[in-house]
């Protein structure tokens, strides 16, 4: 019973169109950012590499490679700060968590199997 | 606990804690009963649960039967009448609170969980583990000094957590989100109380 007033309270501040990415897709994250009074839109472009914990504490990671060092940024998922989840590309994914990513370098660092592309018999 | 975002959307940690509503079961005086103090009472509960003593109790005051009953000391001239019932709108959001519940009960443990000893190498032909170390001295004063820590049951002990920020009051659903955590497991009985040593909070 106890576990049904949690939900309850932090139903209203879900943000539901925060379903349509999954791990292994490249989006671009726009994230509002405030700046003393203004706040601007700033993107985090990158492979979604991990997406867990459930309702309004689930996270994602994602991953991109900035000036040849990998950096890796976690979001709430349903945090009022993000504006919204681009996706670019979607991808085919053997595992839910695309920890192997952090051992690859070079061009193989931002390697996934493209789903255009197997779709396409390639 | 759960999380939530605050206006300035970030993600804090909350306890939810259900408070009341609480009806005024009696008022003590200091002629009556030689001290001020308000009893209020928490949890309907059925008439065949209670004794008849109990129940002769809350008929007196007027009020349904309730589980659990505690006194709060007062200033005496209180503002509390009997039958008045006590909600979540007491409360605001922002407001420091103290939090009184009873901690989990660990069982009996070692001074490594109780008290964060160290303990004592793992290998390399150590035969001192998770012990405690010296109890003390020698034939002087040949005895352990009193509250020397050492095995014993830990946990299930009376804690008060003070100064916790209310994040929300949800009235309808006499709810309120506290920061932080609070002694106790899930559904235990807490007391929740205006904070008794809140600072002037900063401007």
């Amino acid at each position: 019973m106890s576990q049904a007033i949690l939900e309850e309270i932090t139903k209203d501040q879900l943000i539901e169109d925060r379903a349509d990415f999954k791990v292994g897709d490249g989006v671009r994250v726009h994230l509002k950012v405030k700046e003393g009074e203004k706040t601007r839109i700033q993107i985090f472009q990158g492979i979604v590499i991990c997406r867990k914990g459930g309702g309004l504490q689930e996270t994602f990671t994602v991953r991109r490679i900035a000036s040849g060092v990998g950096v890796e940024k976690v979001f709430p998922v349903h945090s009022p700060t993000i504006e919204k989840v681009e996706v670019d590309r979607e991808s085919i994914t053997m595992r839910a968590r695309m920890y192997y990513m952090r051992d690859r370098i070079g061009k193989a660092a931002n390697q996934v199997k493209e789903k255009r592309l197997v779709e396409a018999g390639r | 606990m759960t999380q939530v975002f605050d206006e300035e959307n970030r993600l804090v940690p909350v306890t939810v804690i259900e408070a009341g509503p609480c009806p005024v079961t009696q008022v003590k005086s200091m002629e009556k009963d030689g001290y001020d103090a308000v009893q209020i009472g928490y949890r309907p509960q059925k008439q065949q649960r209670l004794s008849k003593a109990a129940l002769g109790h809350f008929k007196k005051a007027g009020v349904e039967p309730v589980a659990e009953l505690q006194e709060f000391r007062t200033n005496g001239d209180s503002e509390f009448n009997i039958g008045d019932v006590l909600t979540v709108e007491k409360f605001e959001a922002g407001q420091k609170i103290d939090v009184i519940g009873t901690s989990k009960g660990r069982g009996f443990q070692g001074v490594v969980k109780r008290y964060g000893f160290a303990g004592g190498p793992a290998s390399h032909g150590s035969m001192f583990h998770r012990r405690g170390g010296s109890y003390g001295m020698c034939q002087w004063p040949g005895h352990v000094i009193k509250g020397k820590k050492m095995p014993g049951h830990m946990g299930d002990v009376r804690r008060t957590v003070q100064n916790l920020q209310i994040i929300k009051v949800v009235a309808e659903k006499n709810l309120i989100l506290i920061k932080g955590s609070i002694p106790g497991s899930r559904g235990s009985l807490v007391t929740v109380r205006t904070a008794v040593k809140n600072k002037a909070s900063k401007a």
